[in-house]
């Protein structure tokens, strides 16, 4: 079997003791950055990028993906301890993540984030072995109508689904869809609601928004009332989850992986998907949907294993097309190239042993990930019992430094402290700030698709449903809107993203 | 308070000659004003790092990204004249003076110049399935099917839009524009045959025509290059004067002393001497600079006719990016 002895090679390249420190040190690095609010891969692989060109080529690679996915996981740490989620993934994890911190069980959520994400990280790095090649193939066959189609589906999911205040969350997706078309257009270069600011050109930043809504808001709200963070820490429960609790998970943690394996492997932002589609998939499967939102165990363990397996797969595009996902990837490239590899189609001919070193590398780094997180998770629930005065002041001065250092933009922190503003409106009219999210990534997204498919067909619409994927997404998600809407079955609905005050 | 205003005079009056002789003393900060890990990113940090060799101090590239890069030029141009502050950017530079009506800084008088880093090629490619089989067939294909045709760009003011731009217009067909955010997705639907044309740089379309993803029609500069040797000059197949280049150039603040801007521009024909600096370059398709392009005047030269020759070009195609 090629398969076999192509991972031996990789295992041999990365389980080198050089390598091992490497990607030790990334998982680290990655971890703790993950952990400080605001903070992101992005920024931090820039800032290590030229400590990189000293090391091997298959080293630097090693320790900038070792960051990436710790990052993932990091980022999941602050969603569930202090609602404050670093990207559009841990968005999804913060909903129920936080309220069963909120009910003390945060040491259960990350536990259970923790082995959920490496179980998705062990079967997608072995899909990224086996089928990397044909899964290529199939992402390339994704065109504009594809993603117009895929995105309509995430938006219906999330949106059909919700129910009780349904008229809400369709304002608050609205917002975001509104919030999202600030900047240029990218079809005429026509700058919209940038109310003549240049640094609003480019759009918003999404870890501004985020911070802002989630975050800020949420301190704003705390400052109202400390007896909240009493219970929150004085009902710590036991730190790693029981044998039911375990057993509970395990549905989730499957389908989350099916579902972001799947999703990541798009280049044209399937991940952004991945957790939110989880999130519903195991909400409208369960017994309880009600659970949902007042931290639901199913709640963490499915986007989380999506969001980490979304992660692993997305490397698809960069190893065996030489392009990037996201702009993690794209910097990934910028240190490849700088090491003399210029990634291409190429390259798992040519540099058989950086492949399949990488790919190895991912699969022990995951391992290091638990190992490393699990000790820590005592350490990271400890930290809900600094108190007030001392806590939030670095969450706002780490969030600021963060958000900065994306894109050096003074702008982008006027713009945390506008949408933390108004994500403390909106908890007062109890609006959730998770469908504004999904609005914000996905809005420009449906746009930028939309019109580019009817370029595209030269003003045809038709395309939409003569492109056999994009007419099958599209009946999905004609199917899920006939589901929803079927009265019966719409009893045993509930909001998908409630996330209410209760 | 007179006290502390004398001192301040004199430390003023003994740091002011010793300038440029001691420059640097600290660490410089270079402005790339595209985000890190794009092609402008790549070729910065290249020469930053031999060029800190040379100078001593520490070159840290700082990515301002956005608006098509003029927000980072402009944030050069606002900039301290110490020398301790410079810019990388590409053609976008003489390009954004026309494509921006409203602009925060004169293109041609905000800026002393250190030198031309490189001139990355562009090379026409199409989808790997393209019927023509060479460039006088793809001419003539295109002519004949014109707006039943799509060229892909990465976006307004982008490498690939410009020479997207200018390929129509010696062609004198019209093609159906793709704008796509970035040159990541463009490639992406060029390689599944969603689209059928592009002129990008060779910085990313090497790898894919070698891997042959895509198809290679011709190149773009005077000559033909080492990398490609089969490949024709769109020139030399009758497109008379179709020649374009991303060009890349270090910029200071106006008013930063001359021997600074010397200084720098010292390093960075070092840099670019460099035997590794060049076979990264040549990895990507480009090579440094000769020593005469990497001089302040080589550069201004640059930039002045850059501007005269783009400014017809986006008038008559009336695209504006604001």
């Amino acid at each position: 079997m090629e398969l076999f002895s192509n991972l031996a090679m990789g295992f041999s390249v990365a389980g080198s003791l050089a390598n091992l420190a490497f990607c030790l040190i990334g998982v680290l690095l990655g971890t703790l950055i993950g952990v400080l609010p605001g903070i992101g891969a992005t920024a931090t692989i820039a800032m290590l990028l030229p400590i990189t060109f000293q090391l091997e080529p298959v080293s630097s690679l090693i320790m900038l993906a070792g960051i990436y996915y710790g990052a993932q996981y990091g980022g999941s740490t602050t969603a569930i301890l202090i609602n404050m989620p670093g990207e559009s993934s841990s968005a999804v994890t913060a909903i129920d993540g936080y309220q069963m911190a909120r009910k003390g069980r945060a040491g259960t959520a990350l536990a259970v984030a923790a082995l959920g994400s490496f179980f998705a990280g062990t079967v997608s790095t072995f899909l990224v072995a086996i089928f990397a090649p044909p899964l290529t193939a199939i992402a390339l066959k994704f065109g504009a109508a594809e993603y117009f189609s895929l995105m309509v589906l995430g938006l219906v999911m999330s949106v059909a689904l919700a129910h009780g205040s349904v008229l809400k969350a369709l304002a608050m997706v609205v917002l975001g869809l509104l919030l999202g078309m600030v900047g240029t257009d990218i079809y005429t270069g026509t700058p919209r609601f940038t109310m003549g600011i240049t640094q609003y050109a480019d759009g918003l930043n999404f870890v501004a928004l985020a911070v802002g809504v989630f975050g800020i808001a949420e301190i704003l709200r705390n400052l109202e009332d400390e007896t909240d963070r009493e219970v929150m820490t004085k009902n710590i429960n036991r730190l790693l989850p029981t044998r039911d609790e375990l057993r509970q998970m395990i549905g989730p943690v499957l389908r989350g992986t099916g579902v972001g394996s799947v999703l990541g492997i798009l280049p044209g932002g399937g991940a952004i998907l991945a957790s939110f589609a989880s999130y519903t998939v195991e909400k409208k499967l369960s017994k309880n949907p009600r659970e949902f939102g007042q931290g639901a165990l199913a709640g963490v363990a499915g986007p989380e294993s999506a969001n980490n397996a979304g992660a692993q797969t997305s490397f698809i595009p960069l190893l065996t097309l030489g392009i990037p996902a996201n702009p993690v990837m794209a910097l990934m490239i910028g240190a490849m190239i700088i090491q003399g590899i210029v990634p291409g189609p190429n390259v798992v001919s040519e540099q058989p042993e950086l492949f399949w070193g990488i790919i190895a590398s991912m699969w022990i780094g995951n391992l290091m990930l638990v190992v490393l997180n699990l000790p820590l998770i005592g350490l990271w629930v400890k930290l809900l019992t600094v108190p007030y005065f001392v806590l939030f002041p670095i969450i706002m001065a780490m969030c600021s430094i963060g958000v900065y250092s994306v894109a050096s933009n003074t702008f982008d922190l006027y713009a945390v402290a506008f949408f933390g503003l108004l994500g403390y409106l909106m908890s007062k009219l109890r609006c959730e700030p998770a469908p504004l999210l999904l609005g914000f990534v996905l809005g420009p997204l449906l746009e930028e698709n939309l019109r580019r498919a009817m370029i595209l067909s030269r003003g045809d619409a038709s395309t939409f449903v003569t492109r056999p994927i994009s007419a099958l997404l599209l009946l999905m998600a004609l199917g899920v809107l006939v589901l929803v809407f079927l009265p019966q079955i719409r009893k045993r609905r509930d909001e998908v993203f409630t996330e209410s005050d209760a | 308070m007179k006290k502390l205003l004398g001192a301040l005079c004199a430390a003023t009056m003994l740091t002011a000659p010793a300038f440029a002789q001691d420059y640097p003393e600290r660490q410089i900060t270079m402005v790339v004003p595209f985000a890190a890990g794009g092609p402008t990113d790549t070729v910065a940090r290249l020469v930053a790092e031999k060029m800190s060799g040379d100078l001593g101090q520490q070159i840290v590239v700082e990515n301002v990204g956005g608006a098509g890069g003029t927000l980072g030029a402009g944030q050069v141009a606002k900039a301290d004249p110490d020398g301790y502050t410079v810019l990388l950017h590409h053609i976008g530079m003489a390009t954004a003076a026309t494509l921006y009506r409203n602009l925060a800084y004169d293109t041609p008088n905000a800026f002393e110049y250190v030198g031309l880093v490189t001139e990355v090629p562009m090379v026409i490619v199409a989808r790997k399935d393209f019927e023509p089989t060479d460039f006088k067939g793809f001419i003539d294909y295109v002519k004949a099917n014109g707006d039943s045709l799509t060229l892909a760009n990465a976006g307004i003011g982008a490498a690939s839009h410009l020479c997207g731009m200018l390929l129509m217009q010696a062609l004198e067909t019209p093609l159906v524009t793709v704008p796509y955010k970035g040159t990541g997705p463009a490639m992406t639907d060029l390689l599944g045959g969603q689209t059928d044309i592009m002129c990008d740089q060779t910085t990313n379309t090497t790898q894919q025509i070698k891997g042959g993803t895509i198809k290679a029609y011709a190149v773009t500069t005077p000559e033909r290059l080492d990398l490609f040797p089969d490949l024709p000059t769109a020139e030399e197949s009758g497109l008379a004067g179709f020649e374009v280049s991303i060009w890349h150039g270090i910029y200071t603040p106006k008013g930063t002393p001359a021997e600074v801007n010397e200084r720098l521009s010292k390093s960075l024909q070092t840099a670019l001497a460099d035997e590794g600096v060049a076979k990264a370059m040549a990895d990507l398709g480009t090579a440094p600079s000769s020593a005469e392009d990497a001089m302040p005047a080589a550069l201004k030269a640059k930039l002045e006719s850059e501007i005269a020759r783009w400014k017809p070009v986006i008038e008559a195609a009336g695209v504006y990016a604001d």
